[in-house]
């Protein structure tokens, strides 16, 4: 097989299972985010309204990052008047051109908003290189 | 215009094959359709924030998606059966030298007005913001209270 249909290969493997396997029942949500690099590292913003830290999980592995959360349900004695937006799971995932620092990883969840830095690792920095004269 | 996407959606940064990719999600769109049971719940008007509403005996409550927002920014106003949030929402500036590769949050203001079924007691509404959820509690105004009444024999 040659190099470019390999690759090829791979893309569409990686599309279709993008799309989560769901274990349970309910919608899955496509969170808006953010995502802005700096020479020493990235930082994805989502907008996760309604989850609690212990209801996120973040997942990097071989540079797929992914980002799982699920949102509970308002209590049951309620009659809906107005629906507009569902309890549900909100996924997302990314394929990261950069290496990163797994160990360095830093991730706040506050007011629906989560804020995930990714340190670039030092190899992948960029570097000024100096030109000498001679 | 703020919508919520629901999947499935493309979710890489590369697009391979788009045409598939659209037939795919056609074909759930149609398996959808004959399933039934997915009602298109999200808000199709794009209106933000989008807000539940719940009553139970003595209450309305109102919920509003609200990620990211300020408390202090928040305005809510009440006067019988109407309620009205408004407020801005302001994505801090990072620092200088970004570059973004995705800029997908919505800012700027909002303004949304609600009518409620029935009258509300506007002194006692309570307000709180977590997790980015605003959650209003409206009493029902006691005129707009059903009433027992006994059968007398």
């Amino acid at each position: 097989m040659s190099n470019e249909s390999r690759t090829d290969m791979q893309r569409v493997e990686q599309t279709l299972t993008s799309v989560p396997e769901q274990t349970r029942p309910g919608p899955v949500y496509m969170p808006a985010v953010d995502i802005f690099e700096t020479d020493g590292a990235i930082t994805v913003l989502a907008d996760m309204p309604g989850v609690k830290p212990d209801q996120l999980e973040i997942d990097l592995r071989e540079n797929v990052l992914t980002i799982t959360a699920r949102v509970t349900a308002a209590p049951a004695n309620e009659t809906d008047v107005l629906r507009e937006y569902d309890a549900g799971t909100f996924f997302r995932r990314f394929t990261l051109a950069e290496t990163i620092d797994q160990a360095k990883i830093d991730a706040k969840l506050a007011d629906g908003v989560l804020r995930l830095e990714l340190p670039k690792l030092e190899r992948a920095k960029p570097r000024q290189i100096t030109v000498r004269t001679g | 215009m703020i919508v919520r996407r629901a999947w499935p959606a493309r979710p890489t940064f590369d697009a391979p094959w788009p045409d598939f990719d659209q037939l795919r999600r056609d074909l759930l769109r149609t398996f959808d359709v004959f399933a039934g049971d997915r009602e298109q719940r999200t808000s199709p008007s794009g209106v933000f924030p989008p807000i539940n509403v719940t009553h139970d005996a003595d209450r309305f409550y109102v919920r509003a998606e609200l990620p990211g927002v300020v408390a202090s920014e928040l305005s809510i106003r009440a006067l019988q059966n109407r309620l009205s949030i408004s407020g801005k929402r302001e994505i801090p500036k990072e620092h200088e030298r970004v570059s973004y590769h995705r800029k997908e949050r919505p800012e700027g203001t909002f303004n949304r007005t609600l009518t409620l079924p029935m009258p509300i007691d506007a002194d006692r509404i309570d307000a709180r913001y977590a997790d980015g959820i605003l959650t209003l509690t409206l009493p029902k105004a006691e005129e707009a209270k059903p009433r027992q009444i006994a059968v007398k024999t």
